[in-house]
Parts: C-alpha cells; structure tokens; sequence
C-alpha cells in the first residue's frame, strides 16, 4: 500500500512516549520523500496523455494525487511533531543538551534549537525590566530562598554568588540558593530534599 | 510525562487535524467498500491482482484506507462507494445501546469514536443514527472511566484500560495524572523541584553507556 513508510515514521513516533525523542530517520525519510518524486513523475507523464484523450486514466492520476498528499502529510506531522519534542527540551532540560540527545537530532533541528534558545533567551531580556526575566525558572512556586539538596552524582566544583566554591560529590547534602540549584536539579545532578 | 510537551490533539467531529499523529493513525484504519466503476491499472495499488497493469472491474469488492477513501469519494459517486465496518452497523449499535460498558472497544478498532466520526462524511442514510450511536455508547461508558481512573492510585490499570478506544485511554491518562498531582499536593511534595521523565530516562541511560 502507498504511504506505508510515511506512516510508519509516524507510528514510530507515536508509540515514544513520554515525550522523548527518538533517533531521527533520515532513511526512512529518504525512502518516504523517494516514493513521493516517484509518484509525481509517474502523475505528469499521465496527466499529458489524459489531455490528449485518455479520460480512464483520470482515476489513476487522482489515486496517486491521494497518495501525495497523504506522504505530504505524514511528513510534516513527523517534523513537527520532532520540533515540539526539541522545544520542550529547552524548557525542562536547560539551554545546553547532552550528546546522547543530540545524536537523536539532524543538522536542522539543532539549527532550529539554536534559533529558538536565541528566540526565547531575546524576548526572556526583553521582559521584566533592565536584567531581563528568566522564565524557565521557578517551574514549580517557591517557598523559601535557599533550599536543601543532595548530590546524586559526581559533579565537580560549584560555585556560588559570594565567591565560596562548593565540590559536589556523589551523597554530599548542602544548603545552597534555590536559583542557582533548580536548573541542576532538573538536569538531575542534584535532587531536592524536603525537610 | 513531559511537562512541556504539547502534541497536536486529534480533531474533534467532521474535520481531523492535519498535524495530529492520533488523527494520522486513525485514518490508516481500513473500510470495506466497492468500486463503482472500471478502475484501469488499480489492481495491483488496492491489493488485487498481481500485475502493474491489471484493471478492477466494476462492482468488486474492496478494501482501503480512511484516507484513500476520503479522497476518491465524490458526491457524484462515480468512482468508490464505502460500506460501514460492523462495529456502526445496525446489529452492534444494538448492542451498544443495551450495555455500552462492557464492549471491548479496543478490539473492535482502536479509534471507535475518531473514526465513527470520519465515518459521517459520506453521505449515508443511517448517519444520524449512527452519530447517536456514538453519542450515546460515550455517555453510558463515561461514567465508569472517570470512576476508575480518579481513584486507582498506584495500581496496575491494565485490566482497566485493555477495553478502551484510544480517546477513552487519553481520557484515562489525564483522569490519572490529576490523581497523582493532588495526591503529591497532599503529601506536601508540590514545591518539590524534579527532573521530569524526560530527564531521568535520559540520565538512566547515559549511565548505561559510562559502565559498559
């Protein structure tokens, strides 16, 4: 059946849940983007015989059309649906992505994620006044200034606004401000405890 | 789940939405039908016949795609007439309105309601009762799914999610993630900063990969 492959990126990407995402397929879409020249290729050889007469082949040229528009479709929400997952990256990961991630992504969507950190860090300055608003802060509201957490893993030095540097090591517990630790947490070197 | 992750939601009634993966897998899901007229060199596209060249002849049964369907057809009819699956037909709609709970909707075609719908574009005569059909196998199932997913907390929901249609499922999935958000809030855990899914199943297997 036509379309098959299209669809199959498609389902592949359905079936990642939880929003992450999965290696990109540029062979499948090779093959996908393949099929559609040949189906265009074949239409207008038979669009110019249909003119000169042979009205049968009307159905065929609408068949192939359908198929068109239906890989042109799969496509697109395979690419987009790709774009939204990237996006939300920015937001719950933090500006600069780990390797593993990027393997997943083509050369266009990093480019794509490098125009949208630019994109948002421009309007985060252009908000709130003089310093600018870092609105991927402060996800969840908070409750107090400075904040208890414990390393999960080997991170290194750290250091804070007053100058003191802070090695973290896997199991160590500090109390450190909040919004120098939230974007560690969320990258999950760090975990918040609760007292 | 991601936080800050939004896909494309199906489209609700006549129209789908373009973008949408549910809306795409849906309309892959095939339709019994005839072709209305001689089809020349279709065979070997619609699964009949083996050669390139072979033609369908006028009045053969076929099967095909939501999507292929949708575009062949023409007011005119001169090209395909599509019959309903069994599921929308006279018989089940029976069933479903005597007790619509405890049809296995997923067997029956994972998109019951999205495809029903799909379905009211072509111009039938039983639409409107069909369009109850569906309206009124929601209503009566309604009830028991957000039931069930509002107050099982930390269980295995499989049993309770085998028999859902895909919109029920999604339905299901927001009932529970509501649960388990005010059951956090309760607990006092909502100012609690996390690293999402997202995060922890990255993080797992890049540990994978330094160990190994």
């Amino acid at each position: 059946m036509a379309g098959e492959r299209a669809v199959g990126l498609v389902r592949e990407l359905h079936r990642t849940i939880g929003g992450s995402l999965p290696p990109f397929r540029t062979e499948e879409l090779r093959q996908a983007l393949e099929e559609m020249r040949a189906l265009y290729e074949q239409n207008q050889a038979d669009v110019s015989e249909a003119k000169s007469g042979r009205t049968d082949l009307i159905f065929l040229i609408r068949f192939r059309h359908c198929c068109l528009l239906r890989n042109q479709r799969c496509i697109l929400a395979y690419l987009y649906d790709r774009l939204l997952r990237i996006r939300a990256l920015r937001w719950e990961y933090g500006s600069v992505l780990p390797n593993a991630i990027q393997f997943h992504m083509s050369a266009e969507e990093v480019e794509w994620f490098n125009r949208y950190k630019k994109s948002l860090a421009a309007y985060m300055k252009s908000v709130g006044g003089e310093e600018g608003l870092d609105l991927t802060q402060d996800i969840k509201p908070p409750k107090s200034l400075y904040i208890e957490v414990r390393c999960l893993r080997d991170y290194g030095e750290f250091e804070i606004d007053d100058g003191t540097t802070i090695l973290l090591k896997k199991n160590s517990q500090h109390f450190l401000p909040r919004w120098k630790c939230e974007q560690l947490i969320r990258q999950g070197v760090l975990e918040h405890i609760l007292s | 789940m991601s936080e800050a992750y939004f896909p494309v939601g199906p489209g609700l009634g006549l129209e789908e939405s373009f973008l949408s993966l549910d809306d795409i897998l849906m309309s892959q899901e095939k339709l019994p039908g005839r072709a209305e007229t001689r089809l020349p060199r279709l065979g070997f596209a619609l699964g009949q016949g083996t050669g390139a060249g072979d033609a369908i002849t006028e009045g053969s049964k076929l099967e095909f795609p939501l999507w292929l369907a949708k575009g062949l057809h023409d007011s005119k009819r001169r090209i395909i007439s599509v019959q309903l699956p069994n599921i929308y037909k006279e018989a089940w709609r029976t069933v479903l309105s005597a007790d619509a709970s405890v049809v296995d909707l997923h067997k029956m075609g994972p998109y019951y309601y999205g495809f029903g719908s799909q379905l009211l574009n072509f111009d039938n005569p039983e639409n409107p009762e069909i369009a109850q059909a569906i309206l009124q196998t929601f209503i009566s199932r309604f009830r028991r799914i957000m039931d069930s997913s509002q107050n099982a907390y930390n269980e295995d929901t499989s049993a309770l999610v085998a028999r859902l249609d895909e919109l029920e499922r999604a339905l299901f999935q927001a009932g529970q993630k509501e649960l388990n958000d005010f059951q956090s809030w309760e607990k006092g855990q909502a100012s609690q900063i996390t690293a999402s899914n997202l995060v922890q199943n990255y993080g797992k297997r890049k540990f994978t990969e330094v160990d190994g």
